[in-house]
């Protein structure tokens, strides 16, 4: 089935002439229309608009000068402005909102050859974990418990509709962000790999702001090569994004043959928390034993303020976050409740416009933020935050990269981890320091647990050395020989 | 520090966010319950550290101070709730 080809394996297809480029968007666009009802993967298919990229695709083609991703089917998480195609961040307030410019990240995609499906569910304006606060309904993860197929679980979040998609093989490859664990984390409870990069790698331009300092886009695919070829496109300097890095974009793919042979593995000590499940535990310790059997040397290492990560993070993203969505005012653009004067339109706007979580965040962030408490909160959960750095930046003296669980549990029930906000937060537990310090990071499937769903290692490295995280990544990918599929996914019968 | 339901109003004024009375209450204990979990950053020393407001590893690279995008209103105001000419429209501000 074309659906489910690998992105190298669909590029050799598609330049061996063995299938075309709309043969591969109708396959794509057709599985979408069977399975999408049911998953809400996509917000928005942009049904013409791909076959029109498609065909173009096939004549470059046939012209011989296509791009590295011509014709390559691609999800695109609806937090990525498209011009012309409506971009929601799964919020009500920014429901009416077409973009008249595409956000950098896309536009790479685009000169490169992509198709793009459609834009892709997520936690509204990617606050959450689960994928539950989209204004636009919940995704459903297309993995079943063996045990309990009926019940549906969480895709995981922020980036749940991409993850979820890429795991259906609704798409060949999507773009996701990561602001907290939001790619990774639904990379590992999708079973798929997803790759946030260094911080300054890919051009936040045109990405609706939940973070800035936070902020990090980046691929999600089903192999890590799939993922290196998708961040290569996707990477490179900006001039629109005052913090884009100014620094020459390897060939991550020819990264991920390298081997681990030489390389310093370091395990950190603190990353075991209190309720872990033990199958987790096991498949890090099974990890260990892939990467020293291949060739590296494991280190114990230790980032001693790892466990105030979370904490660090949940008051330096609403405050940022409190700063970026005052633009939404009802005036400009987005949804608008009229009032008896300005302010009283500016906050029924905003009352109607954001979801529970949103406003929880931007009045978090407010108060932080607020004349006699900022010092209080927001400077010291910035010298936490470089105390995370500091440990981050001792440890990479002595190894190359780190090796991790991706998240603490295995994707979990729709209607579970609802009732404490706190405890949604806790899935970020591995994955958030990683955004606090914009060093690169990996989510590779690496075993199922006895519920038969998915888990992922981590693997963390040097800022802009993502070349030795795709290589221990493809390690960890070779020996795990992860080739589970999902239950629900394009071509299975139901 | 435990936030008061006066305290809740302020933040949520300050916020231009409308809340009912009703809100107020279910807020004011979800904020106490995640500004609570926060606190656990008093326990870390942080004497003597600097504070680190973003992740960039790359120096940031300077442009020429000049006007280098712009003039076209119609776009911009494509996506505006209500416009007049080349301007956004509002409620009346000034009698």
């Amino acid at each position: 089935m074309l659906t489910g080809l690998t992105i190298a394996e669909a590029a050799a297809g598609l330049r061996a002439k063995k299938f075309t480029a709309e043969e591969l968007c109708l396959a794509h666009l057709n599985a979408i229309e069977a399975l999408n009802p049911r998953l809400n993967a996509y917000l928005t298919v942009s049904h013409s608009q791909a076959l029109d990229q498609a065909k173009a695709a096939d004549a470059a083609l046939a012209r011989g000068d296509a791009g590295p991703l011509a014709g390559i089917p691609l999800a695109i998480k609806d937090l990525f402005c498209t011009q012309g195609i409506r971009t929601t961040a799964a919020s009500k307030i920014l429901g009416p909102f077409v973009p008249p410019y595409e956000s950098t990240v896309t536009a790479n995609l685009l000169r490169d050859g992509a198709v793009f499906l459609g834009k892709t569910n997520l936690d509204e304006f990617a606050m959450g974990s689960s994928n539950m606060t989209s204004a636009y309904g919940p995704v459903e993860n297309p993995w079943k418990r063996r045990q309990n197929p009926d019940a549906v679980l969480v895709p995981g979040g922020s980036s749940g509709g991409s993850a979820a998609a890429v795991s259906a093989q609704l798409a060949m490859g999507g773009t996701g962000t990561d602001t907290g664990g939001s790619i990774r984390q639904p990379a590992s409870f999708c079973g798929i790999v997803g790759m946030k990069p260094t911080y300054g790698r890919c051009s936040r331009w045109g990405v609706v702001a939940f973070a800035s300092s936070l902020d990090h886009p980046g691929p999600f695919a089903r192999t890590v090569q799939d993922t290196a070829i998708l961040l290569r496109s996707m990477s490179g300097y900006d001039a629109k994004d005052s913090t884009s890095a100014d620094v020459p974009v390897p060939d991550f793919a020819a990264a991920c043959g390298r081997g681990v042979r030489g390389l310093r593995i370091g395990i950190p000590r603190e990353y075991r928390v209190d309720g872990m499940p033990a199958e987790i535990e096991r498949l890090w310790q099974q990890g260990i034993v892939w990467l020293k059997d291949a060739g590296a040397e494991i280190v114990d290492v230790s980032l001693p303020h790892t466990r105030y990560g979370l904490a660090a993070y949940y008051v330096i993203a609403p405050a940022e976050a409190s700063s970026n969505l005052a633009r939404y005012d009802g005036v400009r653009f987005g949804l608008r409740t009229n009032g008896d004067d300005l302010r009283d339109l500016y906050e029924r706007t905003r009352a109607d416009g954001f979801g529970t979580e949103v406003k929880r965040r931007i009045l978090i962030g407010t108060y932080v933020l607020s004349a006699g408490y900022y010092d209080a909160y927001y400077l010291r959960a910035q010298k936490v935050r470089a105390l995370i750095l500091r440990d981050f930046t001792d440890a990479f003296q002595n190894v190359d990269a780190l090796l991790t669980p991706t998240a603490p549990s295995a994707a979990f029930g729709i209607d579970e981890k609802t009732d404490d906000p706190v405890t949604m937060y806790l899935n970020d537990v591995f994955t958030v320091n990683g955004n606090l310090a914009g060093i690169p990071g990996i989510s590779v499937p690496a075993g199922l647990d006895t519920d038969g769903l998915p888990l992922g290692l981590q693997v963390l490295g040097k800022p802009f050395d993502e070349e030795t995280v795709f290589a221990v990544g493809a390690e960890i990918e070779r020996a795990a020989g992860f080739t589970a599929l999902p239950t629900l996914r394009a071509g299975a019968t139901q | 520090m435990s936030l008061d339901p006066a305290t809740v109003r302020r933040i949520a004024s300050l916020a231009r966010i409308r809340v009912t009375d009703d809100e107020v209450e279910v807020l004011r204990g979800e904020l106490n319950g995640i500004l609570g979990w926060i606190e656990q950053l008093n326990e870390v020393n942080v004497d003597g550290i600097a504070p680190l407001a973003g992740a960039t590893h790359a120096a940031a690279r300077l442009r020429d101070d000049v006007v280098n995008d712009g003039g076209y209103p119609q776009k911009i105001l494509s996506n505006a709730p209500d416009g007049t000419g080349e301007y956004f429209a509002v409620p009346k501000v000034v009698e």
